[in-house]
């Protein structure tokens, strides 16, 4: 197997743990947006924006540790 | 309607915050409670519903042993000395019930047996299980519980079972929560943390209205009300 892509089968073995990150995003979107709203339709249409724009992030920072970990080996 | 910005004309939905001091003791003192009062019914439950959410599943994650305060002395040094601020330090070892006691009521009973356990007396049997205890040295355990020999202490506090059935010893029982509940613990802390600091918001929330960002000039807000009222302001 390509070695690069040895690097990544401890992060797919934590892969479960990801999923105790889905009910803090929807808790933080949807008290965040809430905070910025009165309607209910407002509040969820930007707590869908904001917790997508949590997943981009959580998503360049993945990248970003896996990139360094390809690069320092 | 100066001391309530948020509130509005006539054409456009009201906020009313009433009594804005009274809500925000309200939503501190339990998540959503000062906005029921406010009669903002649909956010209040949602703040209930997800702060108190997050708090229940990072007490479930965390065996119910993540929220505790250390002491009931402040974390404040007094002096410049190296004794001084070391004891503070020593004085805010769980530093993160700071962020857990935003979540108000639910996390108070923390702070009333960390008074008992420093005050030399057993801590309350709150829901069968001493409700938010914090954890005892060999030392605590002497002095609460002189009843008890020293087998029979280390046996409840300070020993557990690894997977070969072979008995681990701790030096704390901090240290046998950790092992017992493995990353559990530290992921209910950070539930249980996040869910104090949301409450935050929503405590600002109660007492300030919501915080809306003007637009830009010419654009279309995305609650007309209150940004019609905070731009003519």
């Amino acid at each position: 197997m390509n070695p690069l892509l040895l690097t990544l089968l401890p992060l797919a073995a934590m892969t479960e743990r990801l999923w105790y990150a889905l009910p803090l995003l929807v808790s933080v979107s949807l008290v965040y947006a809430a905070t910025r709203h009165e309607e209910v339709p407002d509040i969820l249409s930007h707590a869908w924006r904001f917790a997508l724009w949590i997943v981009v992030f959580m998503g360049i920072g993945a990248l970003v540790v896996q990139i360094t970990t390809w690069t320092l080996r | 309607m100066a001391e309530n910005p948020s509130q509005t004309t006539s054409d456009v939905p009201e906020v009313d915050l009433r009594n804005a001091r009274l809500a925000a003791f309200l939503a501190w003192l339990v998540p959503g409670l000062g906005h029921l009062y406010q009669r903002r019914t649909g956010k209040g439950l949602l703040f209930m519903i997800t702060i108190l959410g997050t708090f229940a599943y990072g007490m479930y994650l965390g065996g119910g042993r993540v929220v505790y305060a250390s002491s009931t002395r402040p974390p404040i040094p007094m002096g410049i000395s190296r004794q001084a601020i070391a004891r503070a330090f020593e004085n805010a070892g769980r530093w993160h019930y700071f962020c857990q006691l935003p979540v108000g009521v639910v996390a108070l009973p923390a702070y009333v047996q960390a008074w008992r356990v420093e005050s030399g007396k057993a801590p309350l049997d709150l829901f069968g299980d001493n409700f938010e205890r914090p954890p005892y040295t060999p030392l605590d355990a002497e002095r609460l519980f002189p009843n008890k020999s020293k087998t029979e202490r280390d046996a409840e506090y300070f020993q557990t079972k690894d997977f070969n059935e072979e008995i681990v010893y701790h030096a704390t029982e901090q240290q046998k929560w950790n092992h017992d509940l493995n990353y559990n613990f530290e992921l209910g802390t950070v539930f249980t943390m996040v869910a104090g600091l949301l409450n935050v918001l929503a405590i600002c929330d109660a007492r300030w209205g919501p915080l809306v960002a003007l637009p830009p000039p010419g654009e279309k807000p995305d609650n007309p009300g209150t940004d019609k009222q905070e731009s003519s302001e």
